[in-house]
């Protein structure tokens, strides 16, 4: 199945783009993808523990099983706001 | 009004936006950007949402402060792009019959607004520049759920 992730902010700019497609199996997790992705880009490895997902502009858990055509948003700790 | 701008914020026009013959009191918080952080003289800050997640987020949260206090009306308007020192990067407004409720829910509002809204803020310095957040944040949800 196809996954469209989106990054945001640090993860953007380390990948150098906002967004991709990517084939996972079916049945993947959210976490799965995000294995996968650091599988490609080891230098992810340390954001493991700090990273939230959204699928389809609702954060989900880590668990989160994955249906074809979803967009999975990777979340850097947000920082919005003033004051 | 909920909404994520690119241009300045016109807080007087949030503030508008909860008007309500009904109510007594209306609380406006305005978040600006500051010149310092850990230290660090910041020059200039800028601002990156996930705008469509971000409105369905700040709409949540106003509806979460309608259920929790007797309010009235609530807007939210969050500033993106490069924002200058001193100007408003949030502004919310709410409207109540009574003060405490306005405080109490407007207070809630930014509160909840830091937590949850995907909008992340990089912190330009004399020699730099940091997304803030990175270093020390938290995952939302909490918990790992598998």
């Amino acid at each position: 199945m196809i996954i469209h992730l989106r990054f945001f902010a640090s993860l953007r700019e380390r990948l150098k783009t906002a967004a991709l497609d990517r084939e996972l199996p079916a049945g993947a997790t959210a976490a799965d993808a995000w294995a996968a992705l650091c599988r490609d880009h080891p230098e992810l490895e340390p954001l493991s523990a700090s990273v939230s997902f959204a699928v389809n502009r609702e954060y989900v858990e880590r668990g989160h099983v994955l249906r074809d055509g979803d967009e999975l948003a990777l979340i850097p700790p947000v920082s919005g706001g003033a004051g | 009004m909920y909404a994520i701008a690119a241009d300045p914020i016109d807080a007087a026009a949030v503030t508008a936006a909860v008007a309500d013959p009904a109510t007594g009191a209306t609380c406006t918080f305005i978040g600006t950007t500051r010149d310092h952080h850990d230290g660090r003289r910041v020059t200039e800050l800028e601002y990156e949402a996930y705008a469509e997640m971000a409105l369905a987020e700040m709409r949540k949260i106003g509806a979460e402060a309608q259920r929790r206090w007797p309010i009235a009306r609530v807007a939210i308007v969050h500033r993106v792009g490069v924002v200058p020192i001193g100007a408003a990067s949030v502004v919310i407004a709410v409207s109540a019959a009574h003060r405490g409720a306005a405080f109490e829910a407007c207070h809630f509002v930014i509160d909840r607004l830091k937590e949850v809204v995907p909008i992340w803020k990089k912190e330009r310095f004399a020699g730099g520049e940091v997304w803030i957040g990175s270093q020390t944040g938290r995952r939302f949800p909490s918990g790992d759920g598998g």
